[in-house]
């Protein structure tokens, strides 16, 4: 299994969660999150004092699938999230040694 | 004239609102967010004392004392002849209460120069002695036949420069003495909610027509019948001359920052606001529709250029108290010695209007006198309550938040993210513990 990590701009998240539906994604854990990249923050003007916002909301987006479902997954993120400004975000990819489904206790593929 | 003593008791609580929540929410929102609360609390605690301040020796130093009425061209007068309002009969309480929310506001605007960063008993200690040593003298002297107005007859209708100048250089002396914020300059310090300081600038508009329009005074002798045309004419010329002004005010705001900064701000709009009713503050019963339009829109414009100026300077006058009131007092007192027409309630010609300098002149020295006076008196009462109890608390309460080191509280229950760029979601993890039955 994999976790498929991706870090977006807020306003693709409604289309991300409607392609990722569609493929097939059952469920999902997403936060609003802050951080920045190569973009950096940007700036603020207050009574003609500037300030320099450091960080900028993300919403990040964090899904558990088997291991041939992570390539797609990101490739989905990719091609929705994608706006070719600079901004757009990271998906990553990391390996899961367990799962458990809370109320079951299914283990692994049965729990996702 | 029953008329106007109802629009008395209207007015009066209309400028209370304006400390009392207006000033505080306009300060409020302004501040970071662990400090809103000590913000507001500043504009709460000054009302209540100055207002027990007042009744005891504030109203009887500024308006009355000597036994001879008001005028007696002295500096100050007697504080114990009508000490606890001694023989002032109950049918004048509306006036002193009027005084009264005059007094509090000012000192309330002072505490916008010093956020984040003073002792609530320290400014417990200030504010009786500002208002005895700064506000009644002045105030005595331009409004109560004092020594300035038995020299030099100023215009100043509601206070441009009793009120806001005097607040603007109390301020900025007490911004140079108490110093400046951990981080000024370096950190961010954004307003944290705006929409409060667009509901307070909202709020102060709304007040200041019982601030402006209920300064009218009646000319002495007069019968009832020409009492009632000089009340419809004042208050129609006061009270639309506010109006304009403060739009021309805000307008004058957004353009100069557009043309500075790019964009037109909701903070500047809410400046703007404030800026033009200062300035039309001293001059609403002095001019004409068009020279209320000027004075509102030169306030604006200078306003908006003249709050960058604090780091150029390094004066670390959080909410800009110098920028708005001082710049701002002093343009619309100063622009009655040009722009004052005979026309208006105030009746005397200035310099556009073939009046010469002589109006020019005693605007000037009005505005000195208030800077002079008020400027020595606060250094010295901030100096001295600087080394004896302090003005600061300890730096590391300063940077976890005053709210909490001297009130016990905050101000918000949210889960606020990393401070910089934005996560508000409520959050079941942030919730705090409660211990059942301590806070019932």
């Amino acid at each position: 299994m994999k976790l498929v990590t991706a870090v977006i701009k807020p306003h693709k998240w409604e289309d991300v969660r409607e392609a990722l539906e569609t493929f097939g994604v059952t469920g999902m854990t997403v936060s609003e999150v802050s951080g920045y990249g190569r973009q950096k923050g940007h700036t603020e003007v207050y009574r003609g004092a500037e300030y320099d916002i450091a960080l900028v909301p993300k919403i990040r987006i964090e899904i558990v699938v088997d291991d041939g479902d992570a390539e797609d997954v990101v490739g989905i993120v990719v091609k929705t999230a994608q706006t070719g400004r600079i901004g757009d975000g990271k998906v990553w990819i990391s390996p899961i040694e367990t799962v458990v489904r809370v109320r079951t206790g299914d283990r692994d593929e049965a729990a996702l | 004239m029953d008329g106007y003593y109802a629009f008395m008791l209207v007015a009066t609580a209309l400028v209370l609102m304006m400390t009392v929540p207006a000033l505080a929410l306009f300060y409020g929102g302004m501040t970071r967010s662990k400090s809103v609360l000590n913000m507001m609390m500043m504009s709460y605690v000054a009302f209540a004392i100055v207002a027990l301040v007042f009744v005891l020796w504030g109203w009887s130093e500024g308006w009355g004392g000597d036994g001879v009425g008001n005028s007696n061209g002295k500096l100050i007068a007697n504080p114990f002849t009508m000490f606890g309002l001694d023989g002032v009969s109950w049918g004048s309480y509306i006036g002193v209460l009027f005084q009264l929310t005059f007094a509090a506001i000012t000192v309330a605007l002072i505490s916008g120069a010093i956020a984040d960063r003073v002792k609530l008993s320290s400014w417990i200690v200030f504010v009786p002695i500002w208002v005895t040593l700064c506000y009644f003298p002045v105030a005595h002297n331009v409004w109560a036949g004092g020594w300035l107005a038995s020299h030099w007859v100023a215009q100043d209708y509601a206070g441009g420069t009793v009120v806001h100048i005097n607040a603007g250089v109390a301020g900025g002396v007490l911004a140079l003495i108490i110093g400046k914020r951990i981080g000024f300059g370096k950190e961010p310090m954004r307003p944290h909610n705006l929409t409060l300081t667009m509901i307070g600038a909202g709020l102060l508009w709304f007040g200041w027509y019982g601030f402006n329009v209920g300064s009218i005074v009646f000319v002495a002798g007069d019968g009832a019948q020409k009492d009632t045309a000089q009340f419809m004419t004042e208050t129609g010329v006061t009270f639309m001359n506010t109006t304009i002004a403060t739009c021309a005010a805000m307008l004058g705001w957004l353009l100069m920052e557009r043309i500075l900064h790019g964009k037109a701000t909701s903070l500047g709009a809410a400046s703007g606001i404030v800026a033009g009713l200062v300035a039309i503050t001293p001059s609403c019963g002095a001019v004409s529709l068009v020279g209320a339009i000027a004075i509102g829109a030169i306030a604006g414009a200078a306003c908006a250029a003249a709050v960058g100026l604090k780091f150029k300077f390094g004066l670390d006058d959080s909410l800009d108290v110098v920028g708005v009131h001082l710049v701002g007092g002093l343009i619309g007192t100063l622009l009655i010695g040009f722009l004052s027409t005979s026309s208006a309630p105030g009746g005397i010609d200035g310099l556009f209007y073939g009046g010469g300098f002589s109006s020019l002149g005693h605007q000037t020295i009005a505005a000195l006198f208030t800077i002079v006076w008020t400027g020595v008196l606060t250094t010295v009462i901030a100096l001295l309550i600087k080394v004896t109890i302090g003005w600061r608390v300890k730096d590391e309460q300063e940077v976890e938040g005053i709210d909490f080191a001297q009130h016990g509280e905050s101000a918000y229950d949210l889960h606020v993210g990393l401070g910089g760029g934005g996560s508000s979601a409520t959050s079941v993890l942030a919730k705090s513990t409660v211990t059942e039955g301590v806070n019932a």
